[in-house]
């Protein structure tokens, strides 16, 4: 099946799978068995992750931890929509242990970040991700400035941007949207509406409808999906790049999902959270959906999903051993503030290096 | 050479520049169909087309964001703030976004963005159109901050900003505009960030300014030789991100005596930072304390008090007479 994004209402959400697995629609998106179990391997690993990242923020080896747990659905199905050599992932910052469709790369240098080492905000070209971005919704107008670069050169990607619902109130979001309506850029919109932004909840952050109904604003087509649905979360977003790179424009999607941890690790939701809430969302956790629908059809198992685990651990592992075992330079800071350091840098460079007794520069 | 107005010369600049380099992209509002409501990007639209010269919405913000994110694909970026005032509308994506984002992607993205905006007052402007923000954006690591006084350093500024792979704050004297006017060479003409123009030499004093406040040291150092007989040099910085420490020290070694003149409200104003900069690297060739004239501690003034606010050259002979132990 395929959306039709002229036709979606935005208080509609879409859903391909039930909580049980089986399949609400007759026409199922099109994907291949590898494919399916890709995406699920993918979802495991986020998982893992996310628990090994939180362990180690808790021992004290890793900086502040925004866990993923719960919507890794939304971001398995999003980047398994798009395609990697021509598309653009513009992350907030929750997204990075989700994206391994963009590569191995995007977990060594997300474990870099996790780290505190400056070159974790450098995913290594080729590699279509951008920075992790700490101020929210900054990211959305780089967004159509990427798609519009493209747009001008005639490729035929997208940028796809993740945010939150409490970002979405930001104003960078509203004027990203406008301009990208105008530009008719290929942006995707990605609102990750989780229930929270840290601890105020929906109804606190806007009166609109839904998130999706802003997109009624920016003339362009904003669309409801079921985001701990992987099937419908990439059958929308396909959708979408398709209409974006036939010249279509921008959409504006809206995942529904929840955040099942706390906002970071330095948070706690039992203060603004009723627990009644968290135990309703466990029923629909999007592993736990995808998982049964793939062994009704023969693809997943019990052994599987075991190995995949095991795969993930291994992965992750090596990415943190790696990380710590990266050293940096304590000068580093200055050396990508500009393209060759002011006259002024290179003083408090000598300064930095003379009391920290190192010598003349050696190293990069 | 030709005789041309500092806005024409930055309209002939920008011509130049979008024939040499098919990347640059010029945006803002009301720069494409109006050509500027200066008119420093007339005749831009008809010559390079709608998908170079672009209108955008009334978006500060995501006319900086969206210069990132071209920046980072390839593109040569230069955006128009209307009035630098406005710029506040963007100071997150300029300050946050922008300058970093070389740093913050450890060095992955050029960003060879150069942001045009007008700035300065004594033209009777509406609120918030004539802030002099200088001093805000040189504590954005990242940013390289340029301000032409002439028509010949607008043409060679520019272009070495729109070649420059960081993000150029490039900022245009509004008084300036139409009023300053010199030759200006019709070819190819860099001149290069980070280097000071001795305008005058002189053996008393050195007036040190930027921009707009550069007219006003001439004038000043024309009536302290005049009718005072005092010898004054004038130092354009012309960029105050990167500094020419080293033209500011040989000045100030030479007359031992300065007066940093700048349009900011005084406290924290750029001249606060050329004048430690003077007390850290020539202390001991001074004769006397430096001084600053400059704006006052309050909010830009409406049209009927501006006069008062804005430095003119008799603030200026007023503090270089102090400075030189005479009464004015």
């Amino acid at each position: 099946m395929s959306v039709d994004l002229d036709l979606a209402a935005p208080e509609t959400v879409h859903r391909v799978l039930s909580e049980d697995g089986s399949e609400l629609v007759s026409d199922p998106p099109d994907i291949s068995d590898g494919d399916l179990v890709a995406v699920m391997a993918e979802m495991v690993k986020a998982r893992v992750a996310n628990g090994r990242f939180f362990a180690l923020q808790r021992q004290g080896r890793a900086g502040t931890y925004a866990p993923i747990e719960g919507q890794e659905a939304t971001v398995v199905g999003a980047a398994a929509a798009l395609d990697p050599a021509r598309d653009w992932v513009l992350p907030q910052y929750r997204e990075c242990v989700a994206l391994g469709r963009y590569g191995s790369e995007v977990l060594r240098t997300y474990a870099l970040y996790q780290r505190g080492h400056p070159g974790g905000g450098h995913f290594p070209a080729p590699v279509r991700v951008f920075p992790i971005q700490i101020s929210l919704a900054a990211q959305v107008p780089h967004a159509v400035g990427l798609a519009w670069a493209m747009q001008l050169k005639g490729e035929a990607g997208v940028a796809c941007v993740f945010f939150g619902d409490g970002a979405s109130s930001e104003g960078d979001f509203y004027e990203a949207g406008n301009f990208a309506g105008v530009l008719g850029a290929p942006v995707l919109f990605l609102c990750v509406n989780n229930g929270y932004a840290i601890s105020t909840p929906l109804r606190a952050q806007t009166a609109a409808a839904s998130f999706a109904a802003k997109a009624a604003a920016f003339g362009i087509p904003g669309v409801r999906v079921d985001g701990n649905d992987a099937l419908a979360v990439i059958d929308v977003v396909a959708a979408a790049r398709a209409r974006a790179v036939s010249g279509g424009g921008p959409t504006l999607i809206e995942a529904v999902t929840f955040r099942m941890g706390p906002h970071t690790t330095a948070d706690d939701p039992k203060r603004y959270q009723p627990p009644d809430e968290r135990v309703a969302w466990e029923g629909r956790d999007p592993i736990a959906r995808l998982r049964r629908h793939l062994e009704g059809r023969g693809l997943w198992d019990a052994g599987r999903h075991a190995a995949a685990e095991a795969a993930a651990a291994e992965e992750i592992d090596a990415a943190w051993d790696a990380a710590e075992a990266t050293t940096v330079s304590p000068d580093h800071f200055f050396d990508h503030v500009y393209a060759e350091p002011t006259p002024r840098m290179e003083a408090q460079r000598a300064e930095l290096r003379a009391r920290l007794g190192l010598d003349a520069r050696t190293e990069d | 050479m030709a005789v041309m107005t500092l806005v024409e010369s930055i309209n002939h600049t920008l011509h130049q520049e979008m024939e040499r380099d098919g990347r640059v992209l010029v945006f803002g509002q009301d720069v494409a169909r109006n050509g500027g409501v200066f008119r420093a990007t007339d005749g831009l639209l008809d010559r390079f087309g709608g998908q170079r010269v672009v209108d955008t919405p009334l978006s500060e913000a995501v006319i900086i964001g969206t210069a990132v994110g071209l920046a980072a694909e390839g593109m040569v970026p230069v955006p128009e703030i209307q009035f630098l005032g406005f710029s506040w509308q963007a100071f997150h994506q300029l300050a946050g976004q922008l300058a970093r984002l070389r740093y913050r992607s450890d060095g992955r993205f050029d960003c060879p963005v150069t942001v045009r905006a007008p700035f300065g007052g004594g033209v009777r402007t509406p609120e918030l159109h004539s802030e002099a923000l200088e001093a805000q954006l040189v504590q954005c690591p990242g940013l390289k901050v340029v301000l032409p006084a002439s028509a010949s350093d607008a043409k060679g500024l520019l272009a070495s900003a729109i070649r420059d792979p960081d993000p150029v704050m490039f900022l245009e004297p509004l008084k300036g505009y139409r009023l300053v006017k010199d030759d200006v060479p019709e070819g190819e003409h860099l001149v290069p960030l980070g280097k000071a123009n001795t305008l005058r030499s002189g053996d008393d004093v050195t007036l040190i300014a930027w921009s707009a406040q550069v007219e006003v040291a001439k004038k000043a150092a024309d009536v302290l030789a005049e009718e005072h007989g005092i010898s004054a040099g004038v130092l354009d910085l012309r960029t105050l991100v990167p500094l020419d420490i080293e033209a500011i020290v040989a000045a100030v070694e030479h007359t031992g005596r300065a007066v940093v003149v700048n349009e900011a409200p005084q406290s924290a104003g750029f001249a606060a930072e050329v004048v430690a900069t003077i007390c850290e690297e020539a202390f001991y060739s001074l004769e006397a304390p430096v001084a600053r004239v400059g704006g006052y501690d309050v909010p830009y003034p409406v049209g009927m008090l501006e006069e008062h606010y804005v430095p003119d050259a008799a603030r200026v002979v007023t503090a270089a007479l102090r400075v030189c132990g005479e009464r004015s």
